[in-house]
């Protein structure tokens, strides 16, 4: 199976697959004056499976967000969703996509209830029909209790909670969610998660979810696509990226007097050590056999004279993913968009 | 179309619910153009003395310049409603739903049309306690009315299409304060035009605020001249139908920035 996404010509040369891909990405760009956003992304969705784009802040995940609903358009590149094209037919695919923002979106004056009878109406659904939807999404959401209090009385999970409901209101059979858990408490955080798993398996909706919470993507997504600088970084099941690491990341923090350079040649020198990084006094390496080569590289770095802080052995997880294919750790990267 | 009519009653509901929920506001609102009204009603009252004004009573003179007033300050504030939707992404949900941008303003006008009769109002009641005699009767009260929702109307749009090109508070404010005070100076409504100097008698003519100002005192005198009132009218629709079309399409620009 290729880990490459479909670009459109691909598209076109190929016979259409069984199944149209519910969103298709072809080399967007998105400028803004001297800042470029996403700077040629590609990728295609399965129909009826969560996908979910994995990146920093500020590596381009809400601007593919905003494009592919019809909010922005690219500065370059083509997008469908639901095999409507985004650029083309913007009124067509608004219809037919639920979008949640990271921001909440809801109406902090109105309601609950009438937050999500507003969304209903603005999707043409009138009378009983809208009415019995908002109650039963209310129920499913656990908000019954809180639906006529106004949302500024809510809590933030509630209100998180609100907002995936006015996306569904209308059924849509695309659903965006940016960032759906950033800002939640680790209950509110799971309890989002099963949600998010429910939609996917029991409604069949595609999902596209952002998320910048590694744990986040691996939990939930079917397939994900790892995003840096506004580029497809790389793209597979989260056990496929997993599996392209082979062995354990053995990550040595380095004691304040030792020589950087120096210790990290000396681990470079041990057998099966590869991808040696280091990032100020943590040297990151890969092996094939973790608790085997942390005695070599002690004694390395002993022979070397460079004290060591801590040794600790990782299982590979997407963190490495994205450090093997970026170059940087993803709290670095983090921490570079912060300042 | 009919969505727009539609999604306008949508959007004008919630608009005119969360105001319901801010009694504080809704007293302010009502309170403020009485305040003028009492306050300029006794700073002037003897400015009817002034060559030019042809005497009379100075609270039948100066309710329909309150009145016009209380629109630039209650409409050049309209915008901010859009600036809290933007901060809380109100704005960015409803522009990648199905929602007519024409209703998106329109409901924003219509808020501050309802608002505005309600102020008008109230003013007109503070007048008549105060002594006014508002010759033209109801129907001039309606003109009166009538004209104040289209300069409304063109206020709001113009406040909500800046809204869109600048997306923060502190530079609306200062379009607002810069555009509103100017333009209520530049106009006949705290002072007859034939006492102020002829420049600004000529700027006058051509400032939409000095229209709504002429309909509405010629409605409300004895014998109006009603192709004056009609000419004003006109020329306001033509404004509010021109502004709001504008503002409608600053969502473009808006869009294509975020």
């Amino acid at each position: 199976m290729s880990v490459h996404p479909l670009t459109a010509t691909d598209a076109r040369s190929n016979a259409p697959p069984a199944t149209a891909p519910a969103i298709e990405a072809a080399a967007l760009v998105k400028t803004y004056g001297d800042v470029t956003a996403l700077n040629g992304l590609s990728l295609s969705v399965a129909a009826g499976t969560v996908f979910g784009l994995l990146g920093p802040n500020g590596a381009g995940k809400s601007t593919a967000i905003k494009v592919l609903t019809t909010l922005t358009r690219p500065t370059s590149g083509s997008a469908t969703v639901a095999g409507i094209d985004v650029l083309r037919r913007p009124d067509e695919v608004r219809r037919t996509i639920g979008v949640v923002t990271q921001r909440p979106g809801t109406d902090p004056q109105a309601t609950g209830r009438e937050n999500l009878l507003l969304a209903g109406r603005i999707h043409g659904m009138r009378g009983t029909a809208v009415r019995t939807r908002v109650d039963e999404l209310l129920h499913r959401f656990d908000l019954s209790d809180a639906a006529n209090r106004t949302v500024r009385t809510y809590s933030g999970g509630m209100q998180r909670k609100l907002d995936v409901a006015t996306g569904l209101v209308h059924r849509p059979k695309v659903l965006f969610l940016d960032e759906p858990t950033t800002g939640l408490d680790p209950q509110a955080r799971a309890e989002m998660w099963a949600e998010i798993s429910r939609l996917a398996t029991d409604e069949g909706l595609t999902i596209l979810l952002t998320t910048h919470y590694l744990e986040e993507a691996d939990h939930l997504a079917d397939r994900l696509a790892i995003v840096d600088r506004g580029e497809l970084v790389t793209e597979g099941t989260p056990d496929q990226l997993k599996s392209e690491l082979r062995g354990d990341a053995v990550v040595t923090e380095l004691a304040p007097e030792a020589d950087l350079a120096t210790a990290r040649a000396a681990i470079e020198r041990v057998a099966g050590t590869h991808d040696v990084l280091q990032e100020g006094r943590v040297v990151r390496a890969r092996v094939d056999h973790g608790a085997s080569a942390v005695p070599a590289v002690l004694a390395a770095l002993e022979a070397a004279g460079a004290p060591v802080a801590s040794i600790t052995v990782a299982r590979p997880s997407l963190d490495d993913v994205y450090l093997i294919h970026t170059g940087r750790t993803f709290a670095a990267a983090e921490e570079g968009e912060n300042r | 179309m009919s969505t727009m009519v539609a999604h306008t009653g949508y959007l004008t509901g919630r608009l005119l619910r969360a105001t319901g929920r801010q009694p504080a506001f809704v007293v302010i609102m009502l309170i403020q153009p009485m305040i003028w009204l009492l306050l300029f009603g006794q700073l002037f009252r003897r400015v009817v003395e002034v060559p030019g004004f042809g005497g009379g009573s100075y609270i039948d003179f100066l309710t329909p310049g309150v009145v016009v007033m209380t629109v630039l300050f209650t409409s050049g504030w309209s915008g901010m409603a859009f600036i809290e939707d933007m901060d809380r992404g109100v704005m960015d949900k409803m522009l990648s739903s199905p929602v007519s941008r024409g209703a998106m303003m329109a409901s924003s006008v219509a808020n501050q049309a309802v608002t505005i009769v309600i102020q008008a109002l109230v003013i007109v009641g503070v007048g008549l306690l105060l002594g006014a005699d508002f010759d033209g009767g109801v129907l001039g009260v309606l003109v009166m009315l009538v004209a104040a929702v289209l300069l409304a109307a063109a206020f709001s749009s113009l406040s909500n299409g800046m809204a869109l090109l600048v997306r923060t508070r502190e530079s609306l404010i200062g379009f607002s304060t810069m555009l509103t005070l100017p333009l209520a100076f530049l106009s006949s409504a705290m002072m007859a035009k034939e006492a102020a100097p002829g420049w600004i008698q000529t700027a006058a003519g051509y400032n939409p605020v000095d229209w709504a100002v002429v309909a509405s005192r010629e409605a409300l005198a004895a014998d109006p001249d009603w192709s004056e009132v009609l000419a004003r009218l006109g020329g306001l629709l033509a404004v509010a139908a021109v502004t709001g079309w504008i503002a409608t399409r600053a969502f473009r620009t808006y869009q294509r920035s975020v």
